[in-house]
């Protein structure tokens, strides 16, 4: 692990990164106009510098209510991660200076500062309160964009969150239970604390099917909130997995099922964040694959493959929100022909698809290939052939069809200028890492946790196939091209048992229960009737038993009564 | 400038046509009179192995999605608008105050 710079902070011992963000967050609030842009930014730059002064080992440790909590477990592992989200925070805050609305500004400080408090976490009771203040903030960066869809979207990521929170909560206490310890580390396999705590990793991983929350929601997210969002969130729980489940096999053949379903979505995506966000899925299907199969290697790639990824999503998702700014428009049957009016944003986003698509020369290139080394090593045919399957379909849609039906194409009619300065000084800044990756990749490599990491992705036979894939893929692209239109219509996901399937179930179950109930109370009236007809024929107001009998009928039954006592004493 | 240079390009899309199609048979040619670089799995050591895993991907996946489409999954636009209307009244609510904000 290579220190740029240890810092000795005045009084404390360690600055922690997730604290100055979220406090400058805080700060923001209080701010307005310049003073506050000026916070805006200093905040992610005084958490990028505390980051690079940070030097390995166990920080801010105390006590509190018998358990160890520590803020900070500095180990490469979490320096990776917290290395890529800091250059994220500051990028996305230059990406978001000009909007006005000091709520998203507090939301994505706070959220980025959870995410950051999650990767130094060195217990599991610190990593699950930040695990849910990122859910509390990232919720406004949706609710924020102010329109009926991201309102409900919002609502329904905030519950699957919820459960997500739930699920990790029940497994640390388990764990807690059955261990005595709360440190996190790698969890023993099998156990029910194994299980809860890692559907909890799963769903913010965006495993399918567990996955419809990111897809439902990014979409709907503020031009600028979802620049934070894909970077974050899913990001947290691959460096949640790598640290907690390195080597689950489960996650070998759920990884492999992410990739293809996220390619496959993308291919029927109408609109362009959907169509993004369906790439994270198929992205992280890489890193979390990689983690399943457990190699030094495997794990490396998932590392690094997920520092490549924060930088190019991040990257396409500001040249998304940046058309979705300029033109009003998401849909790709409703944009065409950009490319004379937003060419900065057009290049910007080819450098960023190329990335994802893994081009010689691009960050994606010496990430993705690791994971695809660390499988073509360990023989595992099928799992490769899926995984490069994928990589073929993210080019197909996120390098050719997003581009040429945006940019390309014919001419939507719309004349956008170019976007904000500030939006392009931040794309600028993403693009030049995602080349410069690409050309020297020791920089990243050298931060990867197993070390040394002795891997080449330049080999002369890796350049070929790739090449040959991708520039095959475009010419299958382009002979069908007409096949490849976008079509007007949304995809049903798995999100629609909870959006159709239940409501419906529930009203069903609503309907026929107030009649069957109906139904049964009226069957039982006959019944009850007669019941109650014979209890007030005795024992009513007018009743056989309720009657006032006279005396003389009474002395006579007592005389029958002792008369008939007497003769049996005789007998 | 960069505007020039992209019109440029679309201008003279049948010469970057040619010279991309030239690029890429070039490509498998170099592919197949080169030795095999790793021989892990079987179509590793073929030469224009990854071209022909390129066009089968690609045609399979195409395939695979557009089944999935049509066969199941596409609706129209509208389909989820009716778990809208609660939110409707808030939408209109924050409409209003991002107004009252403006002026």
């Amino acid at each position: 692990m290579h220190e740029w710079f240890v810092i000795n902070w005045p009084f404390i011992e360690w600055l922690p990164p997730s604290l100055v963000l979220i406090l400058g967050g805080l700060l923001v609030s209080f701010l307005r106009g310049v003073v506050q842009k000026l916070m805006l930014l200093a905040a992610p730059t005084l958490a990028l510098v505390a980051v690079l002064g940070s030097a390995p080992g166990a920080y801010a440790s105390f006590e509190f209510l018998n358990m160890q909590m520590t803020l900070g477990r500095v180990d490469p592992l979490s320096l990776v991660f917290a290395h890529v989200f800091a250059i994220m925070a500051l990028v996305g805050a230059i990406y978001a200076l000009h909007v006005r609305d000091t709520i998203q500004h507090v939301a994505a400080l706070i959220y980025a500062g959870s995410a950051m408090g999650v990767v130094f976490a060195g217990d599991l009771v610190t990593l699950y309160v930040f695990w849910e203040l990122m859910m509390l903030s990232s919720v406004w960066l949706i609710w924020r964009n102010r329109r009926a869809a991201s309102l409900a979207a919002g609502f329904r990521y905030l519950l699957v969150h919820a459960v997500s929170g739930v699920l990790l909560l029940a497994g640390i206490v388990i764990y807690y239970t059955q261990t005595g310890s709360l440190s996190f580390d790698a969890i023993e396999t099998g156990s029910p604390a194994f299980w809860l705590i890692l559907l909890g990793f799963m769903i913010n991983a965006a495993v399918p099917p567990l996955h419809a929350w990111l897809t439902d929601a990014y979409p709907e997210a503020t031009v600028t909130g979802a620049v934070f969002l894909c970077a974050f969130t899913t990001k947290t729980a691959v460096y949640t997995l790598i640290r907690g489940f390195p080597e689950a096999e489960v996650l070998v053949w759920l990884g492999t099922l992410m990739t293809l379903w996220g390619v496959t979505y993308a291919v029927l995506a109408n609109n362009i964040r959907r169509l993004l966000a369906y790439h994270i899925v198929s992205q992280v299907g890489f890193m979390v694959a990689g983690i399943g199969l457990g190699t030094a290697m495997a794990l490396n790639g998932s590392a690094a493959h997920a520092f490549t990824h924060i930088l190019y999503k991040a990257l396409l998702f500001m040249s998304a929100g940046a058309i979705i700014q300029m033109t009003g428009r998401a849909k790709l049957t409703e944009l065409g022909g950009l490319y004379r009016h937003m060419p900065l944003t057009f290049v910007f986003y080819m450098i960023a698809a190329f990335s994802i698509s893994a081009l010689p020369l691009t960050s994606g290139f010496v990430s993705k290939t690791m994971i695809l080394e660390a499988y073509a090593d360990h023989q595992a045919a099928f799992v490769w052939l899926v995984l490069s399957l994928a990589s073929a379909g993210t080019f197909l849609s996120v390098g050719l069809k997003l581009p040429w039906f945006v940019f390309m194409g014919r001419d939507s009619g719309l004349r956008p200028r170019e976007a904000p300065a500030n939006m392009l000084v931040a794309m600028g800044i993403v693009a030049f890492f995602c080349i410069f990756i690409g050309v020297y990749p020791q920089w990243l490599y050298q931060m990867l946790p197993h070390q040394p990491v002795g891997y080449n992705a330049y080999t002369l036979a890796h350049v070929f196939w790739d090449l040959q894939l991708l520039s095959f893929v475009g010419l299958v692209f382009f002979v069908l091209l007409k096949f490849m239109a976008p079509k007007d219509k949304i995809t049903l996901d798995t999100d629609w048992f909870y959006r159709v399937a239940a409501p419906h179930a529930v009203g069903l179950i609503h309907r026929h229960g107030t009649s069957a109930w109906r139904n049964l109370l009226a069957a039982m009236r006959w019944p009850l009737g007669r019941i109650f007809a014979q209890a007030l024929r005795y024992h009513g107001p007018k009743g056989i038993l309720a009657r006032t009998s006279p005396t003389g009928s009474m002395v006579l039954w007592v005389a029958v009564l002792l008369t008939a006592t007497l003769l049996l004493y005789y007998i | 400038m960069l505007v020039k240079l992209l019109d440029l390009l679309v201008r003279h899309a049948r010469w970057l046509k040619r010279v991309v199609l030239a690029a890429m048979a070039g490509l498998v040619i170099a592919d197949l009179l080169s030795p095999a670089g790793y021989d892990r799995f079987v179509w590793e050591s073929w030469g224009g192995g990854g071209a022909l895993f390129g066009v089968l991907a690609c045609l399979s996946l195409i395939g695979l999605a557009k089944a999935l489409g049509l066969g199941l999954v596409y609706r129209r636009e509208a389909y989820y608008d009716d778990e809208l209307a609660p939110y409707r009244a808030l939408e209109d609510a924050a409409e209003e105050r991002s107004r009252s904000d403006l002026s």
